[in-house]
């Protein structure tokens, strides 16, 4: 079993390439692989309810550990506290602690 | 010993989110004490350029020390400096083909020049690398 990290900076409302990265993390984790999906940035915006979100939820469903930044969430007046089911504010010192004990990471 | 982790950067300053989350990243991995690379590649190469400035916002009508407007090349060195203070190490190399076709020569002390070939060397020598790009 490997372990990933799937950072995702965009905006699904900007990006179709976001869902593809979603169903990524989905699919890595049928294969028996551990994931979680980091938003940052613009990503962080379908934490907040809203048209994107319930695929977000599905993507926590399936066993991807979904983290929000809290310094993205804050940025844009998103409270920790109301965040979609699945979806944690998280530091983003997480990403930091993932890449030194050698988590696959990939940047979009 | 500490662990090593590269980074690949390629945006240039003031321009998008992806700067400044890189340079968290940067700094909350010295602030670990790790040993950081950061291989700076097309416009990254402007993000240690010397010569950036701060300037006032006559829009907001605010004065250049009112403004205090950030500059990534002060964020660098405050890293550079912290991660000395550390004992941990921040390698960062500007790529020489994208500063000789920018102009952007004039970096802060601690940057050096190098090539794609160090970006080799840091990932082979490192725990672990993160590509940030562009697109």
């Amino acid at each position: 079993m490997a372990k990933f990290l799937l950072i995702e900076s965009r905006d699904p409302f900007d990006n179709n390439v976001v869902a593809r990265q979603y169903d990524l993390a989905v699919n890595l984790v049928k294969e028996g692989n551990e994931v979680t999906l980091f938003l940052v940035q613009n990503g962080v915006l379908p934490a907040r309810p809203g048209a994107h979100s319930a695929l977000l939820t599905a993507t926590a469903r399936s066993g991807v550990e979904v983290l929000a930044d809290d310094f993205s969430l804050r940025e844009r007046g998103i409270a920790d506290n109301r965040l979609v089911e699945g979806v944690k504010a998280a530091s983003l010192s997480v990403i930091v602690d993932q890449l030194a004990n050698g988590r696959k990471a990939i940047w979009h | 010993m500490s662990k090593t982790l590269t980074f690949a950067l390629m945006d240039p300053p003031f321009e998008n989110a992806r700067s400044t989350t890189a340079m968290r990243l940067i700094d909350l991995a010295v602030k670990r004490g790790l040993n950081v690379n950061v291989f700076a590649y097309e416009g990254a190469v402007y993000l240690p350029f010397a010569k950036q400035a701060q300037h006032p916002n006559a829009v907001h009508g605010r004065s250049l020390e009112e403004e205090n407007h950030p500059l990534p090349r002060a964020w660098i060195a405050a890293v550079m400096k912290e991660a000395a203070a550390k004992g941990a190490k921040l390698d960062w190399v500007n790529c020489g083909l994208c500063v000789d076709e920018r102009g952007a020569g004039e970096a802060i002390e601690g940057v050096r020049r190098g090539s794609p070939a160090d970006f080799w060397k840091f990932a082979e020598g490192s725990d672990n690398t993160l590509v940030i790009g562009t697109k």
